[in-house]
């Protein structure tokens, strides 16, 4: 039996994304966040929740575009010659996020200055990745090996309403991470805004949904044809499960539930594009075989991920395990 | 045609621009991981305050240069993809899975680590904490090993077949460690060292300048001192033998860097002149006969190609590298010297007290930084016109992304990054001016303590 190397490695990339997008997800929604909780003390504790973690969260992405790179190189250079413009300002959005974290504690007087990085940075790089999410989603114009579109080819209006989307789901995370690693009065302002962005988030993965097959007859023919609809009924059905778990552990103010029903949220709503996809990876031309590079280097690498990515996953975990329990911004300081 | 031509040389500035922006930081974090394993570990095993009040100090100093890093090497990794399409298309199957492994062997363990390092003093253990350091440390020179790996592919392809265009691995053992490989890492590993011990060695020296009482400032100007002294002579070897090893693989490179024209037997040494590509000669040269053939190829006699054996279009652009090369060796003479004076002056047990020598030290802080770029500029200039030596031209290798699209991207880096870490670097130095208290404020005092550990972020502990 030999090892179907690209789908196994399609499916790697996918892994690493959505790691990504749950993981920097959680802490880009509390730079969203960020502009609306104005209290010194509730920053700090908002902004420490998130200090020891996000540099790992980020490197996801890093593995993302550094794993296409190495084994859809074909796919890596149309998609990024093509997405330009969202990813230089996402990449120097970013640079502001990242430098908040130690600058905004460096400087008191320019303190607020950096506030504005860290939210604007987290906001316009959140902006920038749903932007692309839609326009991966709807499709991009190739010849030969290169991309083929112009400058503005990833500004239509579902990539900008995937832009908000992804924010409001990016603010959803946020604040039920918050309601996780947080209590009294800042708990119960992060739950409300949960139940607002939940609403949100529903409201958007059901545009959305409907939008997407109208973009695209080969998805409509995926998800609408039969007996597809059959085998993939679970998806939405399950997606309708976790948003009415979701809102109910709110109401219920359960501590750690909401987190993990947004999380599952995420993941279900991955699984519906990856199903949309499957079996390209540039839409709508290039398939995920075509793209691959070859076996030599994907086996190279895959011996390397398979035995190097349980153990990132353990010392991640084990440095969350470090800094699990509720975050305090201390009295003393004050 | 034009615009072609102009949108390429914007798309090389661009490169140029964030990549050196980045490279100031790592050749920074690499030295300065280290050390702080090093004190960490003198502190569990002497016990000694000094030790970890050095630690603390320079931990702070590493958060703020680890950050910039970070951000400003994504950029790195996105950029092959949006000027260079082709590039990354033609070489990934090769250069992609050696940063693959980078990400997962280096950034990962770095990353993953720097929380508990930066945060963990107090929720771990001093032997895990130590751990996590020296994890860090460890990291910080794995990512160095994958980086110059490719970075060397691109200089001394090895290991490969070409289909179709694109580059293909046939051995991976031949590609990562390609001719130019250990060289090269060495080379670099040792410039991160000297350039963080003239920090180091700078900012211990302006501390004992202004109170020479200070046992801090004491030992990490002694510390700084020792490396100077061990390591600027060993990096004098390596950079002969990377030399040497270039002559053998990129003879162009080095008749550029020699600006040496005409194929001769006992080539002189050019000291200073000024190579001219139009007129292929090297005006107003000051040499010493024999002597380049000499160093090339440790024979008077030793035959040395000139740039006129190559056709103009195969040629780098020799005044770069020429004076960037003068710069890098002009800096790492001076770096000699001040070892042996430590010596001397240490033999004599004046080594932290004599004044002239101090100023000397803190002048040459940054000399480091200038050596780093020159170094790269001679190497990655020498390279040009290929981005895949005697391969794949760098002109081939570029995204069909317009000039204005290249010159706003460019334009917004430029800004960002003066902005961004032109403030960064102002804090770090804040941070440097700050003596190294015996007595660290914060956790160590018995405060009551955030949840999230301490922060590196004394005017926040203040009030």
């Amino acid at each position: 039996m030999t090892l179907d190397l690209p789908l196994i490695w399609a499916g790697l990339i996918a892994l690493a994304v959505l790691m990504y997008v749950v993981m920097d997800g959680f802490d880009l929604g509390i730079g969203i966040l960020f502009p609306f909780f104005k209290g010194e003390r509730d920053r700090r504790v908002m902004m420490n929740s998130i200090a020891p973690v996000w540099d790992g969260n980020e490197t996801w992405l890093i593995l993302g575009g550094g794993g296409l790179f190495a084994v859809f190189p074909l796919a890596y250079s149309i998609l990024l010659t093509a997405f330009y413009a969202p990813l230089i300002v996402m990449l120097l959005a970013l640079i502001f996020r990242g430098v908040a974290f130690e600058f905004r504690f460096r400087d008191p007087r320019h303190q607020s200055f950096w506030d504005l990085g860290f939210a604007g940075g987290s906001i316009v790089a959140t902006l920038a990745q749903g932007v692309v999410l839609g326009a991966f989603v709807q499709g991009i114009e190739v010849e030969g090996r290169s991309y083929a579109g112009g400058w503005f080819g990833w500004l239509t209006p579902f990539s900008l309403f995937t832009g908000v989307a992804l924010a409001c789901g990016y603010a959803l995370l946020g604040a039920t991470w918050l309601v996780m690693r947080t209590e009294g009065e800042l708990q119960a302002r992060a739950n409300r805004w949960a139940r607002s962005l939940a609403v949100g988030m529903v409201t958007a993965i059901a545009v959305v949904s409907l939008w997407t097959p109208q973009l695209n007859l080969s998805i409509a023919m995926r998800w609408f044809s039969w007996p597809n609809v059959a085998y993939l009924a679970p998806v939405p059905i399950l997606v309708a499960a976790t948003i009415w778990a979701l809102l109910r552990s709110l109401s219920r103010r359960h501590d750690v539930r909401p987190f993990l029903m947004s999380l599952a949220l995420f993941v279900l709503s991955f699984a519906g594009l990856a199903i949309s996809v499957y079996p390209y990876i540039v839409l709508p031309s290039v398939k995920i075989r075509d793209a691959a590079a070859p076996p030599e280097s994907l086996s190279f690498l895959l011996v390397g991920a398979v035995v190097l990515l349980p153990i990132i996953l353990g010392y991640t975990a084990y440095a969350y395990w470090v800094f699990r329990g509720k975050v305090k911004a201390d009295d003393g300081y004050h | 045609m034009m615009e072609s031509l102009d949108a390429a040389i914007l798309a090389r500035l661009q490169f140029a621009f964030t990549v050196s922006f980045h490279i100031v930081f790592p050749a920074f974090t690499i030295g300065l991981a280290s050390y702080l394993a090093v004190l960490e570990a003198l502190w569990l095993w002497r016990g000694r305050e000094t030790h970890i009040v050095l630690y603390r100090y320079w931990l702070r100093i590493f958060a703020l240069t680890f950050g910039m890093g970070v951000v400003s090497g994504i950029v790195m990794s996105y950029q092959f993809g949006t000027n260079w399409g082709p590039f990354a298309d033609r070489t990934g199957p090769v250069l992609g899975p050696l940063l693959g492994y980078e990400v997962l062997t280096a950034f990962f363990l770095e990353a993953g680590f720097m929380g508990v390092m930066l945060f963990g003093q107090k929720r771990v253990g001093k032997g895990l904490h130590f751990f996590a350091t020296s994890m860090v440390a460890v990291g910080t020179l794995v990512s160095a090993f994958w980086v110059l790996a490719a970075i060397s592919w691109m200089h001394t392809p090895a290991g490969y077949a070409i289909r179709d265009s694109q580059f293909f691995p046939v051995d991976w053992w031949a590609v990562i460690f390609n001719p130019s490989f250990p060289y090269r890492l060495a080379h670099m590993v040792l410039a991160a060292y000297l350039t963080t011990a003239f920090v180091v060695g700078a900012v211990g020296a302006f501390h004992l300048l202004r109170d020479r009482s200070s046992d801090a400032a004491r030992v990490m100007f002694s510390m700084a001192m020792w490396m100077a002294a061990i390591v600027a002579p060993l990096q004098l070897v390596m950079g002969d033998l990377h030399g040497l090893n270039t002559l053998e693989h990129q003879p162009a490179k080095i008749a550029a860097m020699e600006g040496h024209w005409d194929t001769r037997s006992g080539a002189p040494l050019i000291l200073f002149g000024l190579p001219d590509m139009q007129a292929e000669t090297t005006r107003y040269e000051l040499s010493v006969p024999g002597l380049g053939s000499l160093i090339l190829t440790h024979d008077w006699q030793g035959d040395v190609r000139g740039l006129k054996s190559w056709p103009a279009r195969d040629r780098p652009h020799a005044p770069t590298v020429f004076w960037s090369f003068r710069v890098m060796v002009a800096i790492g003479v001076a770096m000699i010297l001040v070892g042996l004076v430590s010596l001397f002056l240490r033999a004599r047990r004046r080594v932290a007290t004599t004044q002239w020598f101090l100023r000397c030290v803190f002048a040459m802080g940054p000399s480091g930084f200038v050596a780093v770029l020159a170094g790269w500029i001679t190497t990655e200039v020498g390279r040009q016109p290929y981005v895949v030596y005697g391969l794949m031209r760098t002109a081939e290798a570029r995204s069909p992304v317009d000039a204005p699209a290249v010159a706003g991207s460019l334009l917004a880096f430029v800004v960002v990054y003066f902005l961004v870490f032109g403030a960064g670097i102002y804090y770090i130095l804040q941070l440097m001016r700050r003596a190294p208290a015996p007595l660290e404020q914060g956790a160590e005092r018995g405060l009551p303590q955030r949840a999230a550990g301490i922060t590196p972020a004394p005017a926040l502990e203040k009030r």
